[in-house]
């Protein structure tokens, strides 16, 4: 079957958009549910009904922020099906399973108690009502558990066998594509970025009326509330980072690489604190890697492989081979791979005609190498090497940003508890300005995860040249600017009507 | 318990919870029917903030509906996922264009400094209200009418018709199919408001549309239906696989299956109790014709899945048609999925529950004024 380059390319474009879009939404979701519950927890056990208002006040500003998240995230549901169909089928028998379950256990949840949460104060108990809004915090990092499942399986395939009858991957073991470590530790981190973007987006709010020399009591008890918060998920946000980057060093040695600028393996890595690459640098040819480096000695082997000594293999030892290390060179897996796809092609023509024997010849030589059968669709070996920049360079701004806002969420509570906050407004101004970092790494941090496993939607078993439809490229050229128009319309409206309220403030709650 | 059954029944049963989300989907439709009705309906804005705020408590269950469909459809038939959605491509993009707006409006409709002010909102439900049910109608036509898709051996397929899905307005069937569906969600609303809003004029004006647009639903339903029941259907061999065309297939499927028939009647029956019971005013129509309605859709859609039939004609190529067997998850993830299927009571549950718990009392004027965060 032949695939349109170009469909590739407007495909990615637009789910890397449409992606984008949903994760600036999303994230505050995740968080603020919970600050939003913890508040009516406290306003429940008080009766203080300042609580109450407080409470309604985020429940306010978390709806609007809400109705766009769902609007930009239908969309994506359908995406695989419209721009990424043979890998709809090719995988949809592992991956639609998390997809579905994140419908039936998380979305109805979600919306159900998000309407009695939003509309139910005066219809349900006191008690319903908590359980409603806790519920609704439940529900939205449960839609993070499957969705990450999902994503998560396709960073480390596991549970699962190929099926040259039906031409897919059909899934053998649940619990393994439940359990997958990469599933988990992604989930783990993605949530506490989360709560992390959540407490950074209180304390800015609230910054600014301290700023402003106003709700000074609100204000502050917010930022008590959230800045304990922050820390303590920061902090989580920070060991689970360091797991990520550690399955990636397991399952996705290539992505690892292309975040630190890795071009030659070594013991004892070092991890880069600050650099910038060398724009002539290739894995086969001599330039020097970096312009511009500072280091932090053997960081990379620790963060990687939790050992010193660890050996980390570099971009040019995973392309061309090293057999010190025992790493295979792309060219023998391709021609292993393409092995795969001709016995795959025998077996199916063999099938066809109903001669047995040939069958079982085919067979037997496409299990041999069905392991490769991704390398099989590669172009050229170098065609498995990511965009390296935009890797090491989101990840890098993902992990500064995150030691800066552990740093914030320390001074900024200490502060509030020892009441100088409000006299520190240079600190104000930079907890203020520190929201948009916070949108930064969390859309640095999905770039890193997503532009690094490139070439393979699925880890080294299905290219992106061969997910996609099989449409001509105008549709889904027409169809990236309308969503580009359209969500960015709503981005700004979103903005606009968000700020406003924030601008009337609470007292009107 | 699940391993017990065979591929085949777990196929069909998993047809029949795709069935049962789009009877439930096409009955929450009522939403997006009020949304047309908006300007119609209410004569000032105290009026239609109350139509907004009684349809703003129930729309993300249609919309959480049709993501579920999605995703059901996904797991237990991808083959259907992949090649209709990336077959007809604009007309699904079209679909989904038409919710993405529905969802911020709302929510954005009243709010002070939302850039494109309130009447761009009310636009947006409108068109959600109609051409995206229209739409819907039209998708769910094809499924009769077929499809122009070619799968090939390796299961991959692709559209033979560069309109990417569009040409299915040009059949007939499918619109009427679509505006049989947008007439319905329309009467289904004005039951609803009968059923929910206290407002007198509103009530009046709903049973004015309840009496027209009953009858244009009914002209619209009975053509559909002719159609579907002389309609030459496809069949395959339940040994070989092979399709091929039989004439009446449809109306073959309901005398084999007096089940499906009877369900199919009975839906009937209360569909029209319910116009009847909204016409005299009662509070119950909208439930009657409700649970007509569910029945309906499931009967519909069991005897286009049921009984050795291709529920996705393919027009390009008659063996590239879509049935429950060939487009299945495999048999482990039919039977992994059965299991979280279970949970789908505990789920309806708490749906009615919260409904119960909001719908206490009739929504009157008084009560959105007083609550500064409605809709
Ligand atoms: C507030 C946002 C935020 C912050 C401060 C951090 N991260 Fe992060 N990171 C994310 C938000 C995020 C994310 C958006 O949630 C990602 C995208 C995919 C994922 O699993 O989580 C992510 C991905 C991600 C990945 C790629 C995972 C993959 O390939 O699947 C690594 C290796 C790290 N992070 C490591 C870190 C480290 C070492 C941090 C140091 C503090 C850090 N992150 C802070
Ligand atoms: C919501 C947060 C996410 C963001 C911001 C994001 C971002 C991106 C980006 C930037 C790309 C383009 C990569 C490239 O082409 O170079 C991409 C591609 C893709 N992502 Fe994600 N992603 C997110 C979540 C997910 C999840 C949860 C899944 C799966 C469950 C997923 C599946 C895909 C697929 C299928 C593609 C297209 C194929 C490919 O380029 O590999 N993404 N995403
Ligand atoms: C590419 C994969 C993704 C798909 C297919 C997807 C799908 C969807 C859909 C259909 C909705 C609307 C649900 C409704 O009807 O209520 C939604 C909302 C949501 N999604 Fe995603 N999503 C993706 C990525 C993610 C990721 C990566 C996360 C979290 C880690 C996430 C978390 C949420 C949450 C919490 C909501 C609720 C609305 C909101 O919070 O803004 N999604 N998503």
């Amino acid at each position: 079957m032949h695939i349109d380059p170009s469909v590739v390319d407007w495909s990615r474009a637009q789910f890397a958009l449409t992606a984008l879009y949903h994760w600036i939404f999303v994230p505050l979701t995740l968080g603020l549910t919970f600050i939003v519950a913890i508040m009516e927890t406290i306003y429940v056990k008080t009766g203080d009904e300042w609580w109450k208002k407080t409470t309604k006040f985020w429940m306010g500003l978390l709806a609007i922020n809400f109705a766009i998240g769902v609007a930009t995230g239908i969309i994506m549901e359908f995406e695989f099906g419209t721009n990424w169909s043979n890998y709809s089928w090719i995988v949809g028998d592992i991956f639609g399973a998390p997809l579905a379950i994140e419908g039936i256990m998380a979305f109805f949840m979600e919306s159900t108690f998000f309407t009695v949460m939003f509309f139910g104060w005066d219809k349900v108990s006191k008690k319903a009502h908590l359980i409603s809004t806790w519920l609704v915090a439940i529900g939205s990092n449960l839609s993070a558990l499957w969705i990450l499942v999902a994503n998560g399986w396709m960073q480390h395939p596991v549970g699962m066998r190929f099926n040259p009858d039906t031409a897919r991957n059909e899934m053998v073991n649940f619990w393994d594509v439940l359990f997958n470590p990469n599933a988990y530790v992604k989930f783990l981190h993605t949530i506490s970025s989360g709560y992390v973007l959540a407490a950074l987006f209180v304390i800015s709010v609230s910054s600014y009326y301290l700023l402003k020399r106003r709700e000074i009591k609100f204000a502050k008890r917010s930022i008590m509330v959230a800045a304990s918060f922050g820390l303590i998920v920061s902090l989580f946000n920070l060991t689970t980072g360091d797991d990520s980057a550690r399955q990636a060093a397991l399952s996705q040695p290539m992505k690892l690489a292309a975040m630190e600028g890795l071009y030659n393996g070594k013991s004892r890595a070092p991890i880069v604190a600050v650099g910038v690459l060398n724009p002539k640098k290739r894995y086969d040819n001599n330039e020097s890697d970096f312009l511009f480096h500072i280091d932090v000695p053997d960081g990379l082997s620790l963060l990687g492989f939790h050992s010193f000594d660890a050996y980390v293999p570099g971009i040019k030892q995973l392309v061309l081979g090293d057999k010190e290390h025992k790493i295979e060179s792309v060219t023998s897996k391709m021609a292993k791979g393409k092995e795969a796809v001709t016995a795959l092609k025998a077996y199916k023509d063999a099938k066809a005609k109903g001669d047995k024997e040939a069958m079982k010849v085919a067979l037997a030589k496409f299990n041999a190498n069905s392991k490769y059968l991704g390398y099989g669709y590669l172009k050229k070996p170098s065609d498995v090497v990511p965009n390296v920049p935009t890797t090491f360079y989101a990840f890098h701004t993902m992990v500064a940003c995150g030691f800066w806002f552990i740093a914030l969420f320390v001074i900024i509570l200490y502060l509030v508890m020892t009441n100088e906050l409000e006299q520190k407004r240079w600190l104000l101004k930079a907890a203020l300005w520190s929201l948009p970092l916070g949108y930064i790494a969390q859309e640095a941090g999905w770039i890193v995860a997503e532009v690094g496993r490139q070439p393979w939607a699925i880890q080294d078993m299905l290219p992106v040249n061969m997910a996609t439809s099989n449409i001509t490229s105008s549709p889904v050229m027409i169809t990236f600017w309308l969503f580009a128009i359209l969500f960015t319309a709503l981005l700004i409206a979103e903005v606009k009507i968000m700020t406003k309220q924030i601008a009337i403030g609470p007292k009107e709650a | 318990m699940f391993e017990k059954l065979s591929y085949l029944q777990l196929q069909e049963y998993w047809w029949f919870l795709i069935a049962l989300l789009a009877a439930l989907f096409v009955f929450m439709n009522f939403v997006q029917g009020g949304q047309s009705l908006l300007w119609s309906l209410a004569k000032n804005e105290d009026e239609k903030d109350l139509i907004v705020n009684s349809l703003g408590q129930k729309w993300e269950l249609g919309f959480t509906t049709l993501v579920m469909f999605g995703g059901a459809l996904f797991a237990a038939f991808p083959l259907f996922y992949a090649t209709s959605f990336g077959g007809a491509y604009y007309v699904w993009m079209a679909i989904l264009f038409c919710y993405i707006i529905q969802a911020v409006a709302y929510e954005y409709r009243k709010k002070p400094n939302n850039v494109f002010g309130e009447k761009t909102y009310e636009t947006f439900l409108f068109i959600n209200g109609s051409l995206g049910i229209i739409l819907v109608g039209t998708a769910l036509g094809t499924l009769f009418s077929g499809g122009n898709f070619v799968v090939n051996s390796m299961h991959l397929s692709h559209w033979t018709k560069s309109s990417y899905g569009l040409e299915a307005v040009l059949n007939p069937f499918n619109v009427a199919f679509g505006f049989m569906l947008f007439f319905l969600a329309r009467i289904q609303a004005a039951l609803y408001f009968i059923n929910s809003v206290d407002d007198e004029n509103i009530i009046k004006r709903a049973k004015i549309v309840l009496k027209y647009e009953s009858i244009i639903f009914l002209i619209l339903f009975a053509y559909v239906a002719y159609s579907i029941f002389t309609m030459t259907g496809y069949t395959y061999d339940p040994i070989t696989k092979v399709v091929s065309k039989e004439p009446l297939k449809y109306l073959h499927n309901l005398l084999a299956m007096p089940i499906v028939t009877g369900t199919l009647g009975l839906g009937v029956v209360l569909l029209l109790s319910g116009i009847v019971a909204g016409l005299k005013q009662s509070a119950k129509g909208i439930w009657l014709s409700g649970i007509g309605t569910v029945l309906v859709v499931i009967a519909l859609f069991l005897i286009l899945g049921y009984n050795h039939t291709a529920y996705y004609p393919s027009l390009a190529n008659m063996q590239s048609s879509l049935t429950i067997e060939n487009s299945s998850g495999s048999r482990y993830t039919l039977v992994a999925m059965s299991y979280v299927s279970l949970i789908v009571p505990f789920v309806l549950s708490y749906i009615i529950w919260a409904w119960r718990a909001m719908n206490s009392k009739k929504m009157t004027i008084e009560e959105i004024k007083n609550d500064p965060h409605h809709y």
